[in-house]
């Protein structure tokens, strides 16, 4: 069976999966039942200096569903911790004194200036965690208040910050990134000039979820108004998945080890993140919504998938995925297919056929009795049919072998790997000598 | 309670009023707004929907139901109405499993079809909860049309020459509207006195004038009609029945299917209704799936339905044969009539087993009996009281293109017309399309 045990950036878990810094670890209550289900680790919900904050007392979320009522995305206008600093403090102690073996960081944000993390730093050492997270993410509320995103979207604030933290604490520093800026990156290089041990991203993006067309009040309405929130859960994985992928691909940041973030659901997600490069995986939303309890799915689910595969430990799938990332203009040009449809799948519905038609090249002929035909000589292989078609594996994309013609351009296909760089029709071509 | 099942003959209150009611209430009940949001999310918004086709009237299903995704529950009936506006109804009673259902991919995909009856239902009941009527009445025209029958066909072609601005005057024989809708479908297909509900609702256009009580043949004649009016549109349905040619059809206990459930829809006590201990039903259609069900449900012992040929060539479909079966009717394949026992009143009835032979059905020679203190035959309606000067096609009205007869002036839909079948949503969409056919011809 394949070992799940994780050490990332020294600290030790049972397992890659943590819950992120959120209610899910906002107390010492939470913490334990997530200890109990089998969760690897916690990062603390956020600290701060005392007087501590107060959040809204209306609602605090919204949302974005999918059939069935199935939550695709939740936003939320909560704030970091709304309990007295100490409070906190000795609960985390309890909580590691009694779980040895599981991840526990906290998470922290105070004013951008040293003396504030000169006064946190020591009483959060003293708790016995084994790390601490820097959030530079919450895009609502505390940016107001010059923190937060406020500080992560200036890459010289994050350095600064992260400097004061390694010179205050010998506790592995965890750079929490807000995905709410161009060029992720560039904080990403930033944290890994301030010496961070690592970072975690995504934290949440700024959003609307929707708006009360009665009231004409965005969601969640706070007596007639709304503000801004962050959004998590399966719907900003592509991004963050991307996020991830490019900084495990720079090469000023090539190496620095990543905590992957956003819309983890299943084990497939926590693979991919892998793959993408994270050492570990960590979770909001979907324990939100589901509870503690998917921590069985996604550890069976992964070590499952590892044994199939043949990998025994997750620093193998770590990366896995990296090479395979590249810029457009590196993608094989030479790589033709096209679409084909299965006769005996197709169940009719005639969805390729609108989307193509409507939308794409008009590559797919519906003949008599409903039966729908790719035209070679118009698809341009762009994949919306299968995208869009209800059947599994009803649609497929088939390589055209190398010697065969295409259809669409009259060309024989080449064997040979060529891009764009060296395109004719690319003014920049370098010269094929 | 004073009867049982198993009191002998035919008596009522064979079930407590409780349980009767239990047993009569709606087959399909309404969706909540959460499983019409799951049912509806299913459909797939296919490209010239095949259920668009299989539909008699042609209802853009995959708009409605998408207008039911996006929370438009009402412009989803719009939709409905447009092409229906008896679409409450057919949401009810139609044999979706051989329309619309049958013919949505999802059927062919994974045998479970997107429920579009249901779907339907939800959205005509919440546009029709409003109480206000989707359509105006066009700018007068001064025409006057004559409909005669208020069943299905006559309904949805008034309220069609209405929306034009033409003036109709609905005649029916009967002391209510509605047609089959109030006096045949299955009591637990349209409960709540959903028909005359919805005639009602039919009727709020304006410009329809209903006569009841006024048969064409006794109380009025076709010429007369001609002579005061632009034209006229004949909607009588079958009002005749089929002889079942068996010796001791006669004898008391044997009756006509519909008659008793005319009977059944319209009192108001269905516990004090009487029904037998053993009834046979005589038939293969929805009639007689419909008396042998009800049958059962008021509380008769035991309910056989004899068909004289094969299962596949039952014309009830396989959903109500099986509705049948799981109301613990019994289905006999095969089987005709030959004798009615019994002393005056029936007591056994004698089959003789069929068979598919060179000259069609032939029997085998062997036969059976079973107890039988009612006797239904469900074995087909006919046309009975057609006007003189007609051409018939068969034994229905002739007609060509949208429900013209071989009168000027006078044309035809619904189960008395030649061509289609004979159920609600197709008697719809002839007097829907005669409408348009009668508004070309006077506008013209
Ligand atoms: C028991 C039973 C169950 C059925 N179940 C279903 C079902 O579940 N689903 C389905 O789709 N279809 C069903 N059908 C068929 C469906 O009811 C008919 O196809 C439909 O009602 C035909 O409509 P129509 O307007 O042509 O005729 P009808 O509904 O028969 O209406 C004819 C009207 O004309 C009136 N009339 C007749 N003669 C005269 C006259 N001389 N003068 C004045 N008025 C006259 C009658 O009183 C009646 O109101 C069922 C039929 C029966 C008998
Ligand atoms: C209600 C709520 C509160 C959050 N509070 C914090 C916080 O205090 N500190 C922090 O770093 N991130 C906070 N987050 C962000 C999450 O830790 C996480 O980065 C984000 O939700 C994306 O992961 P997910 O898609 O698994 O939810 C919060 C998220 C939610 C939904
Ligand atoms: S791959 Fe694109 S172009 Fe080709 S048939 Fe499919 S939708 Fe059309």
């Amino acid at each position: 069976m394949a070992d799940l045990s994780t050490n990332f950036v020294g600290i030790k878990s049972p397992n890659p999966f943590w819950l992120a810094s959120a209610p899910p670890t906002d107390k010492e209550y939470n913490v334990r039942r997530a200890f109990e289900a089998g969760w690897g680790g916690v990062v603390w919900k956020t600290l701060g200096l005392d007087p501590h904050i107060v959040n809204v007392n209306g609602p605090r979320y919204g949302v974005v569903y999918g059939a069935d009522r199935r939550v695709l995305g939740i936003n939320n206008i909560e704030l970091i911790t709304d309990r007295p600093l100490e409070t906190n403090l000795e609960e985390i102690k309890r909580v590691k004194a009694d779980y040895p073996d599981r991840a526990v960081i906290v998470s922290l944000m105070v004013p951008c200036e040293e003396w504030a993390w000169k006064e946190i730093l020591p009483k959060v050492e003293d708790t016995g965690c084994d790390g601490i997270e820097l959030n530079f993410g919450c895009p609502h509320g505390m940016s107001e208040r010059g923190m937060g995103a406020a500080v992560g979207q200036v890459p010289e604030y994050i350095q600064m910050v992260t400097e004061w933290c390694k010179a205050n604490t010998h506790l592995p520093v965890l750079v929490k990134l807000t995905p709410n800026i161009t060029d992720i990156r560039y904080p990403a290089r930033a944290a890994h000039a301030g010496g961070a041990d690592g970072v975690s991203l995504i934290n949440t993006i700024s959003s609307i979820t929707s708006v009360n067309l009665d009231t004409m009040s965005p969601e969640p309405s706070i007596d007639g108004k709304g503000s801004h929130g962050g959004y998590c859960g399966p719907a900003v994985k592509p991004i963050a998945l991307n996020m991830v992928a490019e900084i495990a691909r720079d090469p000023e940041t090539a190496g620095l080890p990543i905590s992957g973030i956003g819309g983890v659901t299943t084990w497939r997600d926590a693979a991919e993140f892998l793959s993408l490069g994270a050492g570990s995986v960590q979770v909001c939303t979907a324990a939100m919504v589901y509870g503690f309890g998917i921590i069985k799915e996604l550890t069976a689910g992964l070590s499952d998938w590892m044994d199939e595969k043949g990998y025994t430990s997750i620093d193998q799938v770590t990366g896995r995925a990296v090479p395979n990332v590249t810029d457009w203009q590196y993608l094989n040009l030479n790589y033709v297919t096209k679409a084909r449809i299965d006769q005996d799948a197709c169940i009719k519905c005639g969805r390729c056929y609108a989307a193509c038609e409507d939308t794409s090249h008009q590559a797919i002929a519906m003949k008599p009795g409903r039966v729908f035909e790719v035209i070679d000589e118009e698809c341009v292989a762009c994949n919306l049919c299968v995208d869009v078609c209800p059947v599994e594996d009803c649609i497929t994309m088939e390589r055209l072998a190398p010697g065969e013609v295409d259809a669409r351009t009259g060309k024989v296909v080449e064997a040979d790997y060529a891009n764009w760089t060296t395109h004719p029709n690319n003014p920049s071509a370098k010269a094929a000598e | 309670m004073s009867n049982s099942p198993q009191t002998p003959g035919i008596a009522p209150a064979r079930l407590d009023a409780e349980e009767v009611a239990r047993n009569f209430s709606d087959l399909h009940p309404a969706y909540d707004d959460h499983e019409a949001m799951v049912a509806a999310d299913r459909c797939y918004f296919c490209y010239d929907a095949p259920c668009i086709t299989a539909c008699p009237t042609s209802i853009d299903i995959p708009l409605f139901i998408r207008q039911i995704q996006a929370g438009h529950p009402e412009g989803a009936a719009k939709t409905i109405f447009d092409q229906n506006i008896l679409g409450g109804m057919c949401a009810r009673v139609c044999p979706t499993e051989t329309l619309c259902e049958e013919a949505c991919v999802r059927e062919a995909a994974e045998g479970k079809p997107v429920e579009i009856g249901r779907l339907q239902r939800y959205a005509t009941d919440a546009l029709m909860a409003r109480g206000q009527h989707p359509y105006e009445r066009g700018e007068a025209t001064g025409k006057r049309v004559a409909v005669v029958g208020a069943g299905p066909a006559g309904l949805a072609c008034a309220h069609r020459l209405a929306m034009k601005g033409h003036d109709v005057v609905i005649f029916d024989a009967r002391p209510k509207p509605g047609g089959l809708n109030e006096f045949g479908i299955a009591t637990y297909k349209t409960v709540g006195g959903f028909a005359q509900a919805e005639v009602d609702w039919l009727l709020k256009i304006g410009g329809i004038t209903v006569e009841t009580g006024k048969a064409l043949g006794s109380d009025l004649s076709l010429d007369a009609l001609m002579d005061e009016y632009d034209a006229v549109f004949l909607g009588i349905g079958l009002q005749g029945v089929n002889a079942l040619r068996a010796e001791g059809e006669d004898k008391g206990g044997v009756a006509d299917a519909v008659d008793f459930i005319a009977e059944l829809r319209q009192t108001s006590d269905l516990s004090s209704l009487p029904v037998g201990r053993n009834v046979v039903v005589i038939g293969g259609g929805m009639t007689a799936v419909d008396a042998a069900v009800q049958s059962k449900l008021l509380g008769a012992e035991n309910v056989t339905i004899a068909y004289r040929r094969g299962r596949d060539r039952m014309s009830a479909s396989r959903f109500e044969q099986d509705l049948a079966a799981s109301k613990g009717v019994r289905l006999i394949f095969n089987a005709q009539p030959k004798t009615v026992h019994g002393n005056g009143s029936a007591a056994e009835i004698e089959f003789e087993y069929t068979r598919d032979g060179a000259n069609g059905l032939e029997p085998t020679g062997e036969t059976f009996r079973i107890a039988a203190d009612q006797v239904f035959k469900a074995i087909g309606q006919t046309l009975d009281g057609a006007p003189n000067g007609l051409t018939l096609d068969g034994n229905k009205i002739a007609v060509t293109g949208a429900g013209r007869t071989t009168r000027d002036k006078v044309w035809a839909g619904g189960d008395c017309a030649s061509g289609g079948d004979d159920l609600t949503v197709t008697a719809v969409a002839e007097g829907r399309d005669a409408a348009e056919d009668i508004h070309t011809a006077l506008m013209g």
